[in-house]
């Protein structure tokens, strides 16, 4: 999970990552932080995101992205 | 034919129930969008606008597009803005145009008042709720002329200071006539609107649409993120033919959209303003093995598209490596040149600097000659008779089949995310913060990362803080490097090449 919330705060230091779950919804993310998350995230834990999983729910909160990023990794 | 309404009115004859313009929470059928498109108009008339800009600053919705034609029946000049642009450009536009009026919708109201511009507000439901004046609208179109302004679009200017470029109904009927054939554009066509607003390119769409009875439906930006979504949408309404630019379609395939599920019934796939890499182009191929690929290029300045190039076989040959994808041969009644230093025309083979001449020209830059006449001048080979090119700053040469193909800029001028950017204006942002002295932003084309190196007491996280504040996403710099001091070229400049080395 840390790594994760290391992640987000590279790129933008200024959001509580930890209690936001509207990342997506609310447009914090914008298109191309999720491109360099997905880069990111893929790096870290070494997985590969299919394009069925790259979805507002999986990106809205760091738990979310989390929660992925276990469910990748168990596959 | 003079005047761009022609063809709505046209339209709204031929096709009153059709949808025109649709997004998922609203349609504006042909009928529609004429009457609201003249109530508005007629409103402005009667606050007593007439030949001068009216600032339309709205989210992206078909209202913005009758906003647009409002401005137009009532004799006046739009001016798009959207809260996606850049704060300190909204602010810079407004300030130097001081406009009578900014259309609002409920989003943008608060912001227009704290930008401090909110005795001009006028909100979208007041200009929409007037009746339609027909004298007064007949009047207006009576003293109209084909060489008057219809919009004003800002772009990044390298000081700063945006340049906002100013087409006429004549350079717009010249596009729309040039650009529908090329691209295919029909009644039965469907476009899915990928660009913004306050972008000339989007008038392939709002043109098609009026001149051909197309539908179009305007896509939440939001959706590029998420490839397997953006596909379901272009099926779900059945979108048969999409003008993007190149980084969203490469958003798509390079997230293994086509993995999940394929585009089903488009034909035309219009990509430009950067390169599209050939492997996603190969992706896009495979997906839809039926479509036309065509690749648009042109500058604001010329009035949308200049130039265009249907994607041959050779490209989509896996074992082959056919270079860069041309940008290809100019539109009917659009003319080039290609200057070499001291405006020596190149020879085939050699580079030059691309410069466009026709119709298509826009008016140039509102209230600023000194940008007008440096970018729009004489033609040189022709000593005779008073005629204006367009110096775009592009670099081209002409291969032998007769196909241009962009090679690189003049200046510092960048393509990131499909946005024309000019890294001075990144620059001078930064340097608006206290302590910052100096800074330099560079653009490594490999990956499409921004770097801002800068010198001052600053630290990187307040100007991080601050330019984020300030810029939109795509003109943030990726990492922030505060250096003691910068280095200099022996003319005083700061040296670029050394800091992409760094």
């Amino acid at each position: 999970m840390d790594e994760i919330l290391e992640i987000l705060e590279g790129i933008n230091p200024d959001i509580d990552f930890e209690t936001c779950d509207t990342l997506v919804d609310d447009g914090i993310l914008a298109s191309l932080d999720i491109v360099s998350v997905i880069a990111e995230l893929s790096d870290a834990f070494d997985i590969t995101i299919p394009a069925r999983d790259i979805v507002p729910e999986n990106f809205n909160s760091a738990e979310a992205m989390y929660a992925m990023v276990q469910r990748l990794l168990d596959d | 034919m003079k005047n761009i309404l022609q063809y709505l009115e046209a339209a709204e004859k031929r096709f009153p129930e059709k949808t025109a313009f649709a997004d998922e929470s609203e349609s504006v059928s042909f009928t529609a969008l004429a009457e609201l498109s003249r109530r508005g108009g007629s409103r402005l008339i009667s606050k007593g606008l007439y030949n001068e800009p009216v600032a339309v600053f709205m989210k992206k919705a078909p209202q913005v597009i009758c906003t647009f034609f409002a401005v137009i029946y009532a004799g006046c000049y739009y001016v798009p803005l959207d809260p996606g642009m850049p704060k300190h450009r909204i602010r810079m536009i407004l300030d130097r145009l001081q406009p009578s009026a900014v259309v609002c919708d409920d989003a943008c109201e608060k912001l227009l008042c704290d930008l401090g511009h909110g005795d001009a507000m006028l909100s979208v439901s007041e200009l929409f709720s007037a009746e339609e004046d027909k004298a007064a609208l007949e009047s207006v179109r009576r003293r109209s002329i084909d060489t008057d302004p219809i919009y004003i679009v800002f772009t990044s200017g390298s000081t700063g200071m945006p340049k906002g470029v100013t087409a006429c109904h004549r350079s717009l009927i010249d596009y729309a006539e040039a650009l529908c054939p090329v691209i295919g554009a029909r009644e039965d066509s469907v476009f899915g609107m990928q660009v913004p607003l306050y972008v000339d390119a989007c008038m392939k769409e709002i043109l098609s649409v009026i001149r051909c009875g197309s539908s179009a439906y305007l896509m939440p930006q939001s959706i590029f993120m998420f490839p397997v979504k953006a596909i379901e949408y272009l099926n779900k309404y059945r979108i048969n033919t999409v003008c993007w630019v190149a980084s969203a379609l490469t958003m798509i395939s390079g997230l293994g959209g086509f993995e999940e599920m394929m585009p089903q019934y488009l034909r035309t796939v219009c990509f430009g303003s950067e390169v599209f890499p050939v492997k996603q182009l190969r992706a896009w191929k495979n997906a839809c093995p039926k479509a036309e690929f065509i690749n648009l290029y042109g500058p604001t300045e010329a009035t949308g598209m200049s130039f265009y190039y249907r994607v041959e076989e050779r490209f989509f040959d896996e074992r082959a490596d056919p270079g860069p994808v041309p940008i290809g041969r100019p539109f009917e009644n659009t003319g080039y040149l290609l200057l070499k230093e001291g405006d020596v025309p190149a020879a085939p083979g050699e580079q030059g600097e691309l410069c466009i001449r026709g119709t298509a020209l826009t008016l140039g830059y509102f209230d600023d000659p000194e940008r007008t006449a440096a970018a729009f001048t004489q033609n040189p080979l022709n000593p005779h008779y008073p005629e204006r090119i367009y110096r775009t700053g592009d670099l081209a040469v002409e291969t032998e089949s007769g196909d241009l193909v962009f090679v690189s800029r003049k200046d510092n001028q960048i393509k990131n995310m499909g946005h024309r950017i000019e890294l001075g204006e990144i620059e001078s942002c930064a340097c608006m913060l206290s302590g910052v002295e100096s800074a330099c932003c560079i653009f490594v084309k490999e990956t499409s990362k921004l770097y801002l190196y800068y010198m001052g007491t600053a630290d990187e996280k307040s100007l991080q803080r601050y330019m984020r504040s300030e810029l939109p996403r795509h003109m943030l710099p990726s990492k922030l490097i505060k250096l003691e001091t910068l280095p200099l070229l022996p003319n005083g400049k700061i040296d670029r090449n050394k800091l992409l080395e760094m």
